[in-house]
């Protein structure tokens, strides 16, 4: 049991896949201009990185050694066609917006990455648990880091007006304010996680 | 003419890097060292033109059996290939250029500028309306955009790089080190390159 909460847990703090691990970056920066357009691509990548796990950890012994990362890059892009068909269905407005990033999810480092490190050598229970602890940690992570790009640059937050937006500077919503408030957003989580 | 305007727009305009945020791994993996940074560029350039040739010519048949849905999946597994392909082609044909890029080329599959051009050019029909100079790209053009995207990539690696060689000597703050001021730095990057927003 304390096993599993570490298991889930881990992707949230210590090896938060944004914040620490650096991974997935492309659609970090990309699709956080806003924080419902971040967050609807964590949970993208929350769903594709719970299911891969899951089904990569089913067939971890009947992958071959030598072939295993096309087999699991199978894996991974099938159920990204998934999430690209029923977003599409189901949410026009926001696959319109994240567009090309959700096709990307193929080749975003998070899921293949746990696959191999975790997924491949651990029974299916706990790798569900990471996938969900990682897809809840890069959420968290797209959450905060869109709502602090829609304060700055067109000052609201999930859409409600917090101040007027003749003060804010759209810098924030456009490319460079992305790196700059990650740099930043980073910064402050290396500092809390030394204390 | 529109070749030109693609290719300034690929590679100032809409740096693939700065701009577009695709392909940010390799830009904040392998920028350390000008060295690396050329090797990486170099071999972008050879997968990403080669790639969409390819790509753009299996969505052609994509849409003829109608099975546009397998468009992810193929497309993936198809510069899977063509890298693999390209790497024991290159240890025969050219071991010198199979030293220089070698290391870089496995890295390429899972570069996501790679699949993000492919389906830019053969969605170009679908995108129209966000694409910059409302291109819809054929075999030429999407070759050419290919290129120039490519090599924006290159120069904004290769920019990045030499900044960081700088950097390398600087006293940083502590909890600044590494990838916060790494990202701080491409911010200023991104923002120098928006001074050439409007000129295409």
């Amino acid at each position: 049991m304390n096993n599993a909460l570490k298991t889930f847990t881990n992707g949230i703090l210590k090896e938060n896949p944004t914040f620490v691990l650096v991974l997935g970056m492309c659609p970090t920066l990309a699709t956080t201009t806003s924080a419902v357009n971040g967050m609807a691509m964590g949970l993208a990548t929350l769903f594709v990185l719970i299911c891969s796990n899951v089904v990569i950890s089913l067939l971890k012994n009947l992958i071959p050694d030598k072939v295993r990362i096309p087999a699991f890059i199978v894996v991974i892009a099938t159920f990204v066609t998934i999430v690209q068909l029923v977003m599409q269905a189901y949410l026009p407005g926001i696959y319109d917006v994240l567009g090309l990033f959700i096709p990307l999810i193929v080749v975003n480092c998070i899921v293949l990455g746990r696959a191999e490190a975790f997924a491949a050598k651990n029974s299916v229970g706990l790798s569900a648990l990471d996938g969900l602890g990682m897809g809840l940690g890069f959420t968290l992570a797209l959450t905060i880091l869109g709502a602090l790009r829609e304060f700055l640059g067109s000052g609201s937050i999930f859409g409600w007006n917090v101040y007027s937006d003749h003060y804010a500077s759209l810098i924030f919503v456009l490319a460079p304010g992305a790196f700059i408030c990650l740099a930043y957003l980073m910064a402050i989580f290396n500092k809390l996680q030394k204390k | 003419m529109v070749y030109f305007l693609i290719f300034i727009s690929a590679i100032f305009v809409n740096n693939i890097v700065l701009s577009q945020f695709l392909g940010i791994c390799p830009f904040l993996g392998v920028s350390k060292k000008i060295d690396t940074a050329l090797g990486m560029s170099a071999a972008v350039t050879f997968v990403l033109t080669l790639a969409t040739v390819v790509t753009y010519l299996l969505q052609k048949l994509l849409i003829l059996w109608h099975v546009e849905f397998l468009q992810t999946i193929l497309f993936i597994l198809i510069i899977a290939a063509l890298v693999q392909m390209i790497e024991i082609m290159l240890k025969k044909v050219s071991p010198a250029l199979y030293q220089a890029l070698g290391v870089f080329l496995p890295l390429i599959t899972t570069n996501c500028c790679i699949l993000g051009v492919a389906l830019i050019v053969a969605d170009s029909q679908k995108l129209l309306s966000k694409l910059p100079l409302g291109a819809d790209y054929g075999l030429l053009s999407g070759t050419v955009y290919a290129f120039a995207t490519a090599i924006g990539f290159g120069l904004a690696l290769i920019l990045f790089a030499g900044i960081r060689e700088q950097l390398a000597l600087n006293k940083v703050p502590e909890t600044m080190k590494g990838t916060p001021i790494a990202l701080l730095t491409a911010g200023l990057l991104a923002m120098a390159f928006m001074g050439f927003s409007g000129v295409v």
